[in-house]
C-alpha cells in the first residue's frame, strides 16, 4: 500500500483509533482525554492539508477495499469531497476546544468525546466516499454515532429527541439503503461517476429511476432537514451545544445535503436528472424548506430552536444550487456548504456561551448582554449578518451565485425566495442585536458564572472569535486563490468531477 | 402391490398408530399420556419400517429398516427416561402434572 | 522443512473429542471447566484442520470403519458442512468461557458434560451424509438442548423444558416416518444416492412433507414457533445462547440440505410457502418482541423474526439469497449469542432483566451494553456487520427477481428490530440511581460477549473469504441460479 492509498484511510483512521481508546479511559484521565482528542484533530488536519495540495495539483488518492462480491468500499479524495473534509476537519479542531471547556466537569466525558469522534470519523468517511455503498455506510454510522451524543444527558426530554430522531434517521436510513440495493441491481455499479451512471439504463427503467430518486432524496432529505423531514432537528437541540453546533450545524445536516449533490450530479448526472424532470421538484421543496423554516424561526423563543429552525431554511440553500441544474448557482449552492457551517457554528457557540455563562436560553434573556459578552456579542452579530446576507459577509456570497445562476436558468422566481429568505431572517436577527447591544441589561441574569475579569472560559471564547473571524475572512477574501469559493470554482471548472 | 399384502396391513397399522399418537399427544393434557402417545407414535413408526422391510414371500427381509427400528428403539428409550424424570421433577417443583 | 497435515480423520475427532471431553468432565467434575475448555480448544482445532483439508483437497467424504454406504456411515464435508461447523466452533468457545464465570460448581458439573455432548451431536449433524444418521443426532441434540434448559430449575424453566422436550420429540418422530418412506421408495438413506434416485410422486411429496413438517417445528418456523420463547427465555444466559445461535440452525441445516439436494427437483413450489410462514415470521417476531417486559423473551423472539429471515431465502432463491441467507445463519448465531451472554450478564448484576428498569443497572456495566450494541447492530441489519450484508445479498436478491413484497418484508423487518434493540439501548443513557445490591459479573462474561458481538461485525468485512468457503463442493449448485 503506498502513500497515496494509505492517506485517505488515515485520515478516518486519525479519529477513529483515539476515539475508540478514549472509551476506555476512566473519567477522571482529563489530561490523556484531552491529548488524544487534541492530537487526533490535529494530525487530522495536517493530513488534510497534504490531501487538499495534492488534489489540487491533480495527485490520485483512493483505496479499495473488497466488501461484497463485486462491490469495495472505496475512499477517494475528489475535489468534491475535499471540501467537506477540510470543513469537517478545522471545524471539528475548533469544537474540540469548545466541548472541552464546556464539559468541564460534566460525567460520562468518556463516552461523549468517543461517540465526538466517531462522529467525525463517519462525517470524514462519507465525504471520501467513492461510491454509493461507502457513503451509505458512513451515512449509517453517523446516526449511531449521534444518537449517543443527543441522550448524553440523559433526562427524559433529550431520551424523547433521541427516540424522535432515531425514527426518522433510520427510516431514511432503510429508505437509502433501498435505493441503492435497487440502483445496484439495475445498473450493476455504484461508483460516483461524472455524469452519473444511470444514464445509459434504456427508457422501461425511467420510472423506476424517478421513484428511486425520490427514495433517495426523501432518506437524504432527513438529515438535511428538507420539509417535512426536519422534525428531529429542532428537538435535537435539548443536546450539550458542542453537539449542536458541530453535528447539527455542520456534520449531520451537511453529510444530508452533501448526499443530495452526490446522487444529482454523480449518480444520475446533472443533464439526466433535468431530463427525467426530478430537478425542479427538488428545487421547490428546497425552497418551500428555505421559506418554511425562516417563517418557523421568526416565532420562537428559544434561541437554540430559533438557530435550528435557520439551519433547516439555509441548508436548503445547497440543495436548491444543485437542483437548478445550472453551473453558476451549483458553485453558490457548494460554497455555501462552508459558509453556512462556519456561520452556523459561530452562532451556535455563542448560544452555548450565553447559556454556560449567564444561563439565557431565550431570547428575551439576551437584553443588554452585548455590554457584559461583548466579544461573544461581536461574533454573534457577524454570524447573523452572515445570514441575513450582508456583503461583503459569506452568506452574500453565496446568494449571488445562486441568485445569479438561477437568473441565468431562467427560474427568476427562485430570486424572490432568496430575497425573501433574506428579509425573514432580517427580520428574526435584527431585533435580538438591537436589544443584545442597544437595551439595558437586567438586574441579574438567570444564572451567572463569573469568569474573573474575562467575560466567559477561555475555551469557549477562542473557539468562537476563531470561527467568527473565519466568517469574515472567507467573506472579505471570497476571491483570494485559497478561499472556498475559488476551491468550489476550481470544482467547476474540473466538470465537477468527483 | 398386490404380493406381501399382510406387510401392507401392517404398515398401515403402523400410520394409524402414528396418527392417533399425534391426536392424543395434542389432545392430553396430563403428561403421562402425552409420553405415552410419543411411546404410540414411535411404534408406530417403527411398525411402518418393519413392515416396509418385508420383500416378498421367501426372501430374507431388507436388513438396513430393522437396524434403522433397533437404533430408533434405543433412542426412544432414552427420551423417555429423560421426559419421566422431567416431568418427575415438574411435578415436584410446580405440583402440576400438566404443561403450565 | 516440509509442513505435512497429516491425513487425519478430522471428521471423526471434531465429533470424537467433545464426546470424550464429556465423559471426563463427568468423571472429573471439579476440573471440568478446564478440561472443557482445553476440549473446545482442541475442537476448534480440529475444525481448522479440517477446514485446511477441505480447502486444499476440496470436499471430504469419509466411511467410518472403511464400510462405507449404504451399510456402514459415511461423513460428508463441504464448505456448508464447514461453515457450520466453524461458527459452532467460534460461538461454543466464548460460550464456553463465559459459562465458565456464570455457573456455581453444583450447576457446573452437570452443564460441561451436557454441553459437551450437544457439541458432538451438533458436529456430527454437521458431517452427516446419510438422512438416517441425521435423525439420530438430531434427537441427541434435542436431548442434550432439553436438559440444559432443565438446569436451570425452577417451575418455569421445567416447564419450558417439557414443552421442548415433547415437541422436539414430535418434530423428530414426524421426520422418522419421511425417512421411512423414502427410504421405501428409494432403496438408500444416502443423500447423494437419495438426490440421483428420487422422482417426483406421491411417495416423495408426503416424504417431503413430512420431514419438512417435523424440521420446521423444530426450527420454530411460525407458526410452529410456540415453543421457543418460553424455552430460549427461561434457560440459563449461556444455554440461551446455544440455543438460539446453534441448537435452532441444526434442524434448519438438515432442512437446507434435504432441499438443496433432494426436494428442490421434485419441481413443487412449496418454497413460496416457506418463504411467506418466514416473512410472518420475521413481523409477527418483530412485533412480538416490542411488546416484551423481560429481556430474555425480547431476545427470544427476535430469534424468530431473523429465523424467518433465513426461510424468505427459499422463495426468492437464486446463488445470491442463499449467500445471504448463510451469511445471516453465521451473523446471527454470533450477534444473537453476544446478546443472550449481555443479558446473561445484566440478570447477574441487578438479578432482574425487566426491561423498564434496566436503566438502574444497564450503565453500571458498559462492556456488556457495547456487546449488546454491537450485537444489535447487526441484528437490525446496519453498516457495517454480518447482518448488513445479509440484508444487502437477499435485498439485491429479491430486487434481481422482482419480487417486491420480500423487499417491503425485508425493510419491515429491519425497521422493526431497529424499535426493539433501540427501546433497550435507550435504557443505558439515563441518570437513575442504583436502587440495590449488585453483584459484579466476572471480566471473562463481559469480553465473551463483546468479543463474539465484534465477530458479528467484523463478519460484515470478511465477505470474500466467506463466499469462497461456503462455494466448495458446491452445494448450492449452480443450477439452482434463480
Amino acid at each position: 500500500m503506498n502513500w497515496n492509498s494509505a492517506l485517505p484511510l488515515l485520515i478516518v483512521g486519525s479519529s477513529l483509533l483515539p476515539g475508540i481508546v478514549i472509551f476506555f479511559l476512566a473519567e477522571e484521565r482529563v489530561v490523556a482525554r484531552t491529548a488524544l482528542n487534541m492530537t487526533g484533530a490535529l494530525v487530522k488536519m495536517v493530513l488534510v492539508g497534504f490531501m487538499l495540495w495534492g488534489v489540487y495539483y491533480g495527485e490520485q488518492f483512493e483505496i479499495r477495499i473488497p466488501m461484497l462480491p463485486d462491490l469495495d468500499l472505496v475512499l477517494r479524495a475528489g475535489p468534491l469531497a475535499m471540501l467537506l473534509v477540510t470543513l469537517s476537519s478545522v471545524l471539528w479542531l475548533v469544537t474540540t476546544i469548545y466541548a472541552i471547556g464546556y464539559l468541564e466537569n460534566s460525567p460520562h466525558r468518556s463516552r461523549f468525546f468517543g461517540f465526538f469522534s466517531l462522529c467525525v470519523t463517519a462525517t470524514v468517511g462519507l465525504s471520501l466516499a467513492g461510491n454509493l455503498l461507502t457513503f451509505l455506510l458512513f451515512y449509517e454510522l453517523l446516526t449511531l454515532a449521534t444518537y449517543p451524543l443527543i441522550v448524553h444527558r440523559g433526562t427524559e426530554v433529550a431520551r424523547l429527541a433521541g427516540r424522535n430522531y432515531l425514527a426518522y434517521t433510520l427510516a431514511g436510513g432503510a429508505l437509502l439503503l433501498l435505493s441503492t440495493v435497487w440502483l445496484y441491481s439495475l445498473s450493476g455499479t455504484l461508483e460516483f461517476t461524472t455524469r452519473g451512471f444511470l444514464s445509459g439504463l434504456d427508457d422501461t427503467h425511467h420510472p423506476a429511476l424517478i421513484l428511486i430518486f425520490i427514495m433517495m432524496i426523501a432518506g437524504l432529505g432527513v438529515k438535511a432537514a428538507l420539509i417535512p423531514l426536519h422534525g428531529w432537528l429542532p428537538q435535537a437541540m435539548v443536546a450539550p451545544a458542542p453537539v449542536s453546533a458541530l453535528l447539527h450545524a455542520v456534520a449531520v445536516v451537511k453529510a444530508g445535503a452533501f448526499g443530495i449533490v452526490r446522487v444529482v450530479h454523480d449518480v444520475y448526472g446533472i443533464e439526466f436528472a433535468s431530463s427525467l424532470g426530478v430537478t425542479l421538484p427538488l428545487a421547490i421543496v428546497a425552497s418551500a424548506t428555505i421559506i418554511y423554516g425562516s417563517l418557523r424561526a421568526l416565532f420562537q423563543v428559544d434561541l437554540k430552536r430559533l438557530l435550528a429552525f435557520s439551519t433547516v431554511s439555509q441548508v436548503s440553500y445547497i440543495a436548491l444550487g444543485v437542483a437548478l441544474a445550472e453551473p453558476v448557482a451549483t458553485i453558490g449552492g457548494l460554497v455555501h456548504l462552508v459558509h453556512q457551517g462556519v456561520q452556523k457554528i459561530t452562532l451556535f457557540f455563542c448560544a452555548g456561551n450565553l447559556a454556560e455563562t449567564l444561563g439565557i436560553h431565550k431570547i428575551s434573556e439576551m437584553r443588554g448582554v452585548g455590554r457584559r459578552m461583548p466579544w461573544t456579542m461581536a461574533a454573534f452579530s457577524i454570524g447573523a449578518f452572515g445570514m441575513i446576507g450582508a456583503p461583503p459577509l459569506t452568506g452574500f456570497v453565496s446568494k449571488w451565485y445562486l441568485g445569479s445562476g438561477a437568473l441565468e436558468a431562467g427560474l427568476d422566481w427562485v430570486v424572490l425566495v432568496l430575497a425573501a429568505s433574506s428579509l425573514l431572517n432580517a427580520a428574526y436577527f435584527l431585533p435580538i442585536l438591537h436589544a443584545a447591544w442597544f437595551k439595558s441589561p437586567p438586574d441579574s441574569w438567570p444564572q451567572e458564572h463569573k469568569f474573573g475579569r474575562r467575560e466567559t472560559a477561555w475555551a469557549l471564547l477562542a473557539p468562537t472569535l476563531i470561527t467568527a473571524t473565519l466568517t469574515l475572512i472567507l467573506g472579505l477574501f471570497a476571491t483570494a486563490p485559497i478561499s472556498p469559493l475559488e476551491w468550489v470554482r476550481f470544482i467547476a471548472s474540473r466538470g465537477f468531477t468527483p | 402391490m398386490i404380493v406381501a399384502s399382510s406387510a401392507n396391513l401392517y404398515a398401515l397399522v403402523g400410520v394409524v398408530l402414528f396418527a392417533l399418537g399425534i391426536y392424543a399427544l395434542i389432545l392430553h393434557a396430563h403428561l403421562m399420556r402425552k409420553i405415552l402417545a410419543i411411546n404410540v407414535m414411535g411404534s408406530g413408526v417403527f411398525l411402518v419400517l418393519v413392515a416396509l422391510a418385508v420383500k416378498g414371500q421367501g426372501i430374507p427381509p431388507d436388513p438396513i429398516p430393522h437396524a434403522m427400528v433397533i437404533t430408533g428403539i434405543v433412542v426412544a428409550i432414552s427420551a423417555t427416561a429423560l421426559a419421566l424424570a422431567l416431568m418427575l421433577r415438574l411435578q415436584l417443583e410446580s405440583g402440576r402434572d400438566s404443561l403450565p | 522443512m516440509i509442513f505435512l497435515v497429516p491425513d487425519f480423520p478430522w471428521e471423526i475427532i471434531v465429533v470424537a473429542l467433545p464426546l470424550a471431553g464429556a465423559l471426563v468432565c463427568f468423571l472429573w467434575p471439579r476440573h471440568a471447566s478446564l478440561l472443557a475448555l482445553i476440549a473446545a480448544l482442541g475442537v476448534a482445532g480440529a475444525v481448522s484442520g479440517l477446514g485446511w483439508e477441505i480447502t486444499t483437497h476440496g470436499p471430504q467424504r469419509y466411511a467410518i470403519g472403511g464400510w462405507g454406504a449404504p451399510l456402514g456411515i459415511d461423513l460428508y464435508s463441504d464448505g456448508l458442512s464447514l461453515s457450520m461447523l466453524a461458527i459452532s466452533a467460534l460461538v461454543g468457545l466464548g460460550v464456553s468461557i463465559y459459562a465458565c464465570g456464570y455457573f456455581d460448581s453444583q450447576k457446573a458439573r452437570h452443564f460441561w458434560p451436557l454441553w459437551l455432548f450437544l457439541w458432538a451431536a451438533l458436529n456430527a449433524l454437521f458431517v452427516a451424509a446419510d438422512i438416517f444418521n441425521l435423525y439420530v443426532t438430531l434427537e441427541l441434540l434435542g436431548l442434550a438442548a432439553v436438559a440444559l434448559v432443565a438446569l436451570a430449575g425452577g417451575a418455569e424453566a421445567l416447564g419450558a423444558a417439557m414443552r421442548y422436550l415433547l415437541v422436539s420429540l414430535l418434530g423428530s418422530l414426524i421426520y422418522l416416518f419421511g425417512v421411512a418412506l423414502l427410504y421405501h421408495g428409494s432403496g438408500s438413506v444416502d443423500i447423494m444416492i437419495l438426490a440421483q434416485r428420487v422422482e417426483s410422486g406421491p411417495a416423495a411429496w408426503t416424504a417431503m412433507g413430512l420431514m419438512s413438517a417435523g424440521l420446521l417445528l423444530k426450527t420454530a418456523l411460525f407458526p410452529l414457533h410456540f415453543w421457543l420463547p418460553p424455552a430460549h427465555a427461561s434457560a440459563p444466559a449461556p444455554v440461551s445462547a446455544l440455543l438460539s445461535a446453534l441448537v435452532v440452525k441444526g434442524s434448519f441445516y438438515i432442512f437446507l440440505r434435504l432441499w438443496l439436494e433432494i426436494f428442490m427437483d421434485l419441481g413443487a413450489s412449496p418454497g413460496q410457502l416457506v418463504g411467506i410462514l418466514g416473512a410472518a415470521a420475521v413481523l409477527w417476531g418483530g412485533i412480538q418482541a416490542l411488546r416484551q417486559t423481560r429481556l430474555k423473551m425480547l431476545i427470544a423472539y427476535s430469534t424468530i423474526s431473523q429465523l424467518g429471515y433465513l426461510f424468505m431465502a427459499f422463495a426468492i432463491t437464486g446463488i445470491t439469497a442463499w449467500t445471504g441467507m448463510l451469511y445471516l445463519l453465521l451473523s446471527h448465531a454470533l450477534a444473537k449469542a453476544a446478546m443472550f451472554m449481555a443479558a446473561g450478564n445484566i440478570l447477574h448484576f441487578g438479578g432482574h432483566d425487566r426491561i423498564a428498569e434496566l436503566d438502574r443497572v444497564a450503565q453500571r456495566l458498559p462492556l456488556t451494553l457495547a456487546a449488546f450494541s454491537l450485537a444489535g447492530i447487526s441484528i437490525i441489519g446496519l453498516p457495517p456487520s454480518g447482518g448488513f450484508i445479509a440484508k444487502w445479498l437477499l435485498l439485491e436478491a429479491a430486487l434481481d427477481s422482482e419480487q417486491w413484497w420480500w423487499v417491503v418484508v425485508l425493510m419491515l423487518g429491519g425497521l422493526l428490530a431497529a424499535g426493539y434493540i433501540f427501546k433497550v439501548i435507550g435504557h443505558a443513557f439515563t441518570q437513575a440511581d442504583l436502587s440495590h445490591e449488585a453483584r459484579a459479573v466476572p471480566a471473562n462474561m463481559e469480553w465473551a460477549a463483546l468479543t463474539l458481538a465484534c465477530a458479528a461485525i467484523l463478519l460484515g468485512f470478511l465477505v470474500p473469504a466467506v463466499t469462497l468457503l461456503i462455494d466448495i463442493g458446491s452445494p448450492f449448485d449452480a443450477r439452482y441460479a434463480g
